[in-house]
């Protein structure tokens, strides 16, 4: 109803453009750089760093349609070339010509040189190409063809490896807090025991905990245990980073659900640990869905964890950080970078546009982790 | 002695009045009480195995990978069965006692693991010195609010939390408002909180291409140097603009966190009875007044969630300036000090005192957490 009044309001009332005008201008300006990011990483490689991936959307472009001798005579001075005049420091410039019709510029030096006529013509990017793609997924070199003829040998990325990686840190560190906390969240929730008030402060307390606190021990710990670059020390550091939240969300929600329906399982002669699993559990898919979406980005976004206790050892890295890596070592191969980027970023989005109706009651109940 | 009390403790269920005789019973019971010993000692082995197993092995990529999910996922649901299936061999008395420390046992433990007691060892080592051996008191904490890195530090999380975290809740707020009054909302609110899908490390390589100097890979500097014909700027680095460099890698969390706040106001907003809005809009109250002197006390509480936690991940922002600048360009914030003393100058004490700092500095929050939940509820 609120709404359907509010939105009455005729396409021609000239607040409704101010509106639909600021809002598309912000919309833009948060699509543009993904958008940037995608052109770039199916352009070629030469072609990114030559020009602008904006290039490749039609736009009127000076391109040399014929070339000239030098004028004759002193050159210090004003000259006149195809009806132009100007000096050598404009020329070289470029100047339009009187007529509009196209750019005279200057290639060259004063004495040694030439004329060059430019037309501006519609011109759009048409090269496209899955190489950049191919180069970082795989693990195997690739030999270059630079334009000039000499042929450069780069290593892979070895992107897949790290994707698969990148998988198995997040399913079980995606799971295991959601299963820990729900069964502490039906303990909160539905049953009675000593410390139970104290317990929970706890959990309340450690929802803003910033992890960096907990770096330095955790990592003593695991090189005592050899837990160290293992799957199974960033699954319990994800699960020990996330356990709060998850718990806080997951009480709130099983709190909320009817009495009766736990009681009458009860008088049934049910146990807490059948009604958990049959009861419970499915009522709850709702608020564990909204928190698995969220800890499945969150893991899957994550870099610092994984830089602290994965470490560098190349065959457990997850894309973050060989991304990041990327950043350091190929900083301005932006064929590669934008490429890898969206690697990293496709898996992500397709959860978050398929799953986003989950993910926006996730927000709603509070899911943004310290 | 013992057995005779444990055989206490592990009175069998749904036994009925019928009271079987001393041998029998002894033997019942001694069969029990192995059989519970058995059971969560092979399922410890099971585990175990799988675990020297997945830290040492050398399968195929794939392989490793199957079982790791079975055996993480598969493992944590085993221990919760067998721990239950332990406490029910205890009489009721007893189960009513420990059943609900299974439920919540182990995430207390990983909690108090992970987060709670490493608060305390921080702490201590916070106190000693870069090679932990020596106690130096509070020294490191003088280090911290002296040293110039750390004040250019504090002063850029400043910069980050007055026009980050403002900015964010500004554009989130305004977005939230202008799709509501338009007919491609759902649209207009997907694209603007798309970002948040995307990893910081990614966002910072789209920014980073952005920024680049080149104007023929950077789009700001294609726009400023097409627009006003001066030479290209190192938008993250030169020495020009410190330290409003700042700004350019606080927008890249705003672009990332304006959805989250759009988000939240939107569902504020569509809370307010529109009976409210339409009444002072008959009354004659334009848009503006209506927004300023409604809409805004309306969702008075949503400002104060999302200013919080745009203002606790702002604090915590480390992935951006890392990878962006490497906190170079005098563009370090708390945490990349803290992964620079700590892991790059081995300088355990100082890493401590920072990350302690850290935690100091949202205690506020903290404290204003543990209020609301008292206050809601009769626990």
């Amino acid at each position: 109803m609120a709404l359907a009044t509010r939105k009455k309001r005729g396409p021609f009332n000239p607040s409704a453009i101010i509106v639909n005008g600021t809002l598309l201008l912000l919309v833009l300006a948060w699509v543009i750089p993904t958008i940037g990011l995608l052109i770039s990483s199916f352009r070629p490689r030469f072609d990114i760093q030559t020009s602008g991936w904006w290039t490749v959307f039609p736009h009127r472009e000076y391109v040399p349609v014929e070339t000239i001798p030098l004028p004759e005579g002193d050159r210090t001075g004003v000259m006149e070339i195809r009806g132009a005049s100007a000096t050598f420091e404009q020329f070289r410039q470029g100047i339009t010509s009187p007529d509009g019709q196209y750019k005279i510029v200057w290639k060259g030096n004063r004495r040694l040189g030439t004329i060059e006529i430019q037309e501006q013509v519609w011109t759009w990017g048409s090269a496209w190409t899955l190489e950049n793609y191919e180069q970082v997924l795989q693990g195997k070199t690739f030999e270059i063809k630079r334009p000039d003829g000499t042929v450069e040998v780069v290593p892979g990325d070895d992107l897949v490896n790290a994707f698969i990686n990148s998988l198995v840190v997040t399913i079980p560190s995606t799971v295991i807090p959601i299963l820990i906390a729900a069964f502490a969240a039906y303990g909160f929730a539905w049953m009675r025991f000593p410390g139970r008030r104290v317990f929970f402060i706890m959990v309340v307390a450690l929802l803003v905990v910033p992890l960096q606190i907990a770096l330095v021990p955790i990592l003593t710990d695991y090189v005592r245990l050899n837990l160290n670059g293992t799957f199974l020390g960033v699954w319990l550091a994800h699960t020990g980073f996330g356990l709060s939240l998850a718990t806080y969300l997951l009480y709130s929600y099983i709190s909320q659900l009817p009495r009766e329906v736990l009681e009458s399982a009860f008088i049934d002669g049910a146990s807490h640990f059948t009604i958990f699993t049959r009861l419970i559990l499915p009522l709850s898919v709702p608020a564990l869905a909204s928190f698995a979406i969220f800890q499945f980005l969150w893991v899957w976004n994550d870099y610092l964890v994984a830089l602290i206790f994965i470490g560098s050892k190349p065959d457990v890295q997850v894309l973050t950080m060989r991304i990041a890596d990327m950043v350091g070592s190929r900083g301005n191969d932006w064929h590669l970078l934008t490429a890898g980027a969206f690697v990293s970023m496709v898996l992500p989005l397709i959860v978050f546009f398929s799953l986003q109706r989950y993910f926006v009651r996730g927000l709603l109940s509070g899911s943004v982790k310290g | 002695m013992e057995k005779q009390a444990d055989a206490q403790i592990l009175a069998p269920i749904g036994e009925g009045p019928k009271r079987p005789g001393p041998g029998e019973w002894l033997v019942t019971n001694i069969l029990r009480i192995l059989l519970a010993l058995i059971v969560p000692i092979g399922t410890f082995i099971v585990l175990y195995a799988g675990f020297v197993f997945l830290r040492d092995a050398n399968a195929p990529k794939i392989v490793v990978a199957v079982i790791a999910i079975v055996w993480g996922v598969g493992g944590v649901a085993l221990l919760y069965t067998v721990s239950n299936w332990l406490v029910e061999h205890f009489n009721s008395q007893w189960r009513a006692r420990i059943l609900p420390f299974v439920f919540v046992g182990p995430a207390l433990a990983i909690l108090f693991w992970y987060l709670a007691f490493p608060t305390v060892r921080t702490f201590w080592a916070s106190l000693f010195d870069a090679s932990g051996a020596q106690f130096v008191g509070l020294q490191n904490y003088v280090e911290v609010f002296t040293n110039r890195n750390m004040f250019t530090a504090f002063r850029n999380n400043l910069m980050w939390i007055l026009f980050g975290a403002s900015i964010c809740v500004i554009s989130g707020l305004l977005v939230a408002v202008l799709a509501d009054r338009t007919r491609w909302e759902t649209a207009a609110k997907i694209m603007i909180f798309m970002p948040m899908a995307i990893s910081m490390v990614g966002a910072s390589i789209i920014f980073n291409m952005i920024y680049a100097v080149s104007p023929d890979i950077g789009l700001l500097n294609a726009i400023y140097t097409g627009i006003t014909g001066n030479q290209p700027i190192a938008w993250k680095a030169a020495a020009e603009i410190q330290p409003w460099n700042n700004l350019f890698l606080i927008f890249v969390m705003i672009w990332l966190q304006t959805g989250y706040a759009m988000v939240l106001f939107s569902a504020a907003i569509k809370g307010i009875p529109g009976e409210i809005l339409e009444a002072a809009r008959v009354d004659g109250a334009n848009e503006l007044t209506v927004f300023f002197q409604i809409m805004l006390p309306s969702i008075r509480g949503t400002i104060i969630t999302v200013s919080t936690t745009v203002v606790i991940f702002t604090l915590k922002i480390f992935d951006v300036v890392w990878v962006m600048t490497g906190g170079q360009f005098n563009t370090q914030v708390i945490a990349t000090q803290f992964y620079r003393e700590y892991f790059t100058a081995a300088n355990a004490g100082l890493g401590s005192a920072i990350a302690i700092v850290l935690l100091i500095l949202v205690i506020p929050v903290m404290i204003y957490n543990i209020r609301g939940f008292n206050e809601r509820q009769a626990f």
